[in-house]
């Protein structure tokens, strides 16, 4: 089998951008791994209920927008999928929020 | 028929017909866990007392297949980028790495339940157990599409390759889309189950 595409078939695609591409690819990687001996090293310090809770989604956010913005291509997508996913939170946020909201322990404590 | 803008961008949404087809099951896929994390949030609100998740969960695995599924995002990005420079090969090497990483992710799912079956802590047990197999449940079926897709693509979906590389390419850009969701998805499930 010829395991390379044929010039006239193979995808177009700038070598240098798949360099970078890959090369942040790899940065992020290592940056997930920081940050999850993070998210460890802050849930063996036994902070008070509160506080681990909000570093813990704060320390999983930050690799989330990782993720997203350079595994799923984000930081540079057309804006169509911006629009695409603009609706998903306009839809996703009250539904996180509403059960929590309307819940009449939330609203005594 | 075939499906147009497979591999052109349509001229009105600047995109090939699959990246807007994923984008739309992706956003699907937010709204489904986001569900079962808005109960989690209210279940948990809700309750009198709940337990640490160290109680019940081990945490030096979960942090093991935290470590995997990143890898295997990194190497699908890898596997990629390879077909995108035209290496076969290296896609093939990359993409096998993915599919193994899948699987160790789901050796050590089934390490930590059976460690749960074996001490009798069932989703019947309490609400947090129901909560955990619930999210943890659906996450690894998410596990076993991807790698059933990944597979596919590895083993006989390659064919395509040599008739329409650039199509090829693109099913495995959409199929990286879909795996790093489950990678994304995961990175929440980790410290809201097993550390807070």
């Amino acid at each position: 089998m010829d395991e390379r595409a044929s010039a006239d078939h193979a995808p177009a695609h700038d070598h240098a951008d798949i360099d970078r591409h890959v090369r942040a690819a790899v940065f992020v990687f290592l940056s997930l791994l920081v940050l999850t001996g993070f998210t460890v090293a802050a849930w063996t310090l036994h902070l008070p209920t509160r506080l681990a809770i909000a570093l813990a989604l704060a320390i999983a956010a930050v690799k989330g927008s990782l993720v997203a913005g350079w595994f799923m291509h984000l930081v540079s997508e057309r804006r169509l999928v911006y629009w695409l996913l603009a609706l998903t939170a306009v839809l996703f946020v009250p539904l996180l929020l509403f059960p929590v909201l309307t819940s009449s322990s939330a609203l005594h404590r | 028929m075939d499906i147009p803008y497979t591999v052109a961008a349509r001229p009105d949404t600047g995109l090939n017909n699959g990246k807007i087809g994923i984008w739309l099951f992706l956003a699907s896929e937010v709204m489904l866990f986001g569900a079962l994390f808005a109960s989690y949030v209210m279940l948990r609100v809700g309750a009198t007392e709940w337990p640490a998740g160290a109680t019940y969960l081990n945490v030096p695995l979960a942090t093991l297949n935290t470590v995997v599924l990143i890898s295997s995002s990194v190497t699908m990005v890898l596997a990629w980028a390879s077909l995108a420079r035209g290496d076969f090969s290296r896609f093939r090497l990359f993409m096998g790495i993915t599919i193994l990483c899948g699987f160790a992710f789901l050796v050590v799912k089934y390490i930590e339940y059976s460690a749960k079956f074996h001490h009798g802590y069932l989703p019947s047990t309490n609400t947090f157990l129901a909560v955990y197999f619930t999210l943890t449940g659906l996450h690894g079926l998410h596990v076993v599409g991807g790698m059933g897709v990944n597979a596919w693509l590895w083993g006989p979906g390659s064919a395509m390759w040599k008739t329409d590389p650039a199509h090829f390419t693109n099913r495995v850009e959409n199929a990286g889309l879909f795996w790093h969701l489950v990678d994304l998805v995961w990175i929440f499930l980790f410290p809201v189950l097993y550390l807070l």
